[in-house]
C-alpha cells in the first residue's frame, strides 16, 4: 500500500514564492543489510523524484541508499499561473507512483 | 577509591528510594526532542506516521472477513465514534476478565464481528488501523485506568515497572522516575509517558507500537522480553497510561 502526502497551497498570488512538501511511503532498503542467515537483503529504493508543473519539469532529485525510509521532499517555486503539479516517484522493483495537486493563482 | 565506593553506595541508596514524578512535573517525550523533530510531528504533511493513518482510513472503510463488514459499517464516522477511545485503552474486557490494548481490541473485533483472521503484531495493517483510531484522540486527555475493575492490573503493572530485572538489574523506575532529567549516552532519558503511540520512531524508520517500545527497553536492560500480546506487557501499558493520566494524546507522534 503506497501512499503519498502532498502539501501545496490551494491559492497563491502571482509571483509569490510557495513551499511544496511531499512525503512518499517507501521502505528504502539499502541493499547493504543482511538477514540473520547472512543473505543480502536486495536493494529496494526510490531512485528518482520529479515534479512537473503544467507538463514542465520544475524539480528533480536522484535518491541513493543513504536516504531514510519514507522520503520527504520540500522545495520552493514561484507561482506564475494556475495549474497542476504532477509528482512522480520511480524506484527499484518497478516502483512507480504518481500524485497531483492543483493551485489557483490570482 | 573509598569515596567513589561511598558515592556508589549513596547512588544505589538514592535509587532504592524511587519516587513517583509529581503530576506537575510530568513531561511528554515531545518536550525532550530537538526543534526539527518537533516540527516534523506538528506538521501532518511532514509526519511520516500520517502515511499509516491514510492506510488506516482506507482499511476502516474496507469490507473484510466472512461477515463482509467494514469497521465503518458498525462504528460509522471514526472522527465521532473513535474520539477519545485510544485515550482510555488498555480497557477492561469482560469476556477475558483482563485488560486488552487497542491492538488486541481491533483483533477481537475482527474475530467476533468481521470473522476475519487476526492481524499480526507490528504488521502494516494493524499499525495503520491503530494509528488511524489513535489519531481521533489527538488532544484528548488520557483516562486509561479509571475503570475500578482495572485496579489490580494497574497494580501489577506498577509492580513490573518497579521490579529490577535483567543482567543490568534495572527497573523501569530507575531510569524513568529517578533519572529522567539526565542522558543515556547522547539521548535524553524521558519520563516514559506513552502519549503518542503508535509512534514513528526515527531509529526504526517505521511506525511501532508501545509493546515494541517496551520490548526494546526490556532487551536494553538485558532481560528476556515478553512476547507480543503477553498479559505482562498489557499491564505495563496500562500502568504507564494511568501514570500519564490527564496528559494530552499526541498520536501518532514522532520520536527520535
Amino acid at each position: 500500500m503506497a501512499s503519498a502526502l502532498i502539501n501545496v497551497p490551494a491559492k497563491a498570488k502571482r509571483g509569490e514564492i510557495i513551499e511544496i512538501k511531499t512525503l512518499m511511503s517507501h521502505i528504502m532498503e539499502t541493499g547493504y543489510r543482511h538477514t540473520a542467515t547472512g543473505e543480502v537483503i536486495p536493494r529496494d529504493i526510490i531512485t528518482s523524484f520529479t515534479c512537473r508543473f503544467n507538463g514542465k519539469e520544475i524539480f528533480r532529485a536522484d535518491l541513493f541508499p543513504a536516504i531514510s525510509a519514507n522520503p520527504f521532499f520540500t522545495f520552493f517555486t514561484t507561482a506564475t499561473e494556475s495549474g497542476k503539479f504532477e509528482f512522480e516517484w520511480i524506484g527499484d522493483k518497478g516502483f512507480s507512483e504518481t500524485a497531483s495537486a492543483s493551485i489557483a493563482v490570482e | 577509591m573509598r569515596s567513589s565506593a561511598i558515592a556508589a553506595i549513596l547512588l544505589i541508596a538514592a535509587g532504592a528510594a524511587a519516587s513517583e514524578i509529581p503530576p506537575g512535573d510530568r513531561r511528554s517525550g515531545f518536550t525532550f526532542m530537538a526543534p526539527d523533530t518537533k516540527a516534523m510531528q506538528n506538521d501532518d504533511t511532514a509526519n511520516p506516521a500520517m502515511l499509516w493513518v491514510l492506510d488506516g482510513e482506507a482499511l476502516w472503510k474496507k469490507k473484510t472477513g466472512n461477515a463482509g463488514k467494514a469497521c465503518a459499517d458498525c462504528h460509522g464516522d471514526a472522527s465521532a465514534s473513535m474520539k477519545g477511545v485510544a485515550a482510555r485503552y488498555p480497557a477492561y474486557d469482560k469476556a477475558l476478565g483482563r485488560p486488552v490494548d487497542l491492538e488486541q481490541r481491533i483483533n477481537s473485533c475482527r474475530a467476533d464481528r468481521q470473522q476475519a483472521a487476526p492481524l499480526a503484531y507490528e504488521s502494516r495493517d494493524l499499525l495503520a488501523l491503530t494509528a488511524f483510531i489513535a489519531r481521533q484522540s489527538r488532544g484528548e486527555a488520557i483516562t486509561a485506568g479509571d475503570d475500578p475493575q482495572l485496579k489490580p492490573f494497574v497494580e501489577k503493572g506498577r509492580a513490573l515497572y518497579s521490579q529490577r530485572q535483567g543482567q543490568l538489574n534495572l527497573a523501569c523506575a530507575n531510569c524513568h522516575d529517578d533519572n529522567w532529567d539526565k542522558h543515556l549516552a547522547g539521548s535524553a532519558i524521558t519520563q516514559g509517558h506513552p502519549t503518542g503511540y503508535p509512534i514513528y520512531r526515527l531509529e526504526w524508520q517505521s511506525l511501532g507500537s508501545l509493546q515494541r517500545r517496551l520490548r526494546a527497553c526490556i532487551t536494553g536492560i538485558r532481560a528476556q522480553a515478553y512476547d507480543y500480546g503477553a498479559p505482562e506487557l498489557v499491564e505495563l501499558e496500562l500502568y504507564l497510561m494511568s501514570r500519564a493520566r490527564g496528559m494530552p494524546m499526541e498520536s501518532p507522534a514522532v520520536r527520535p
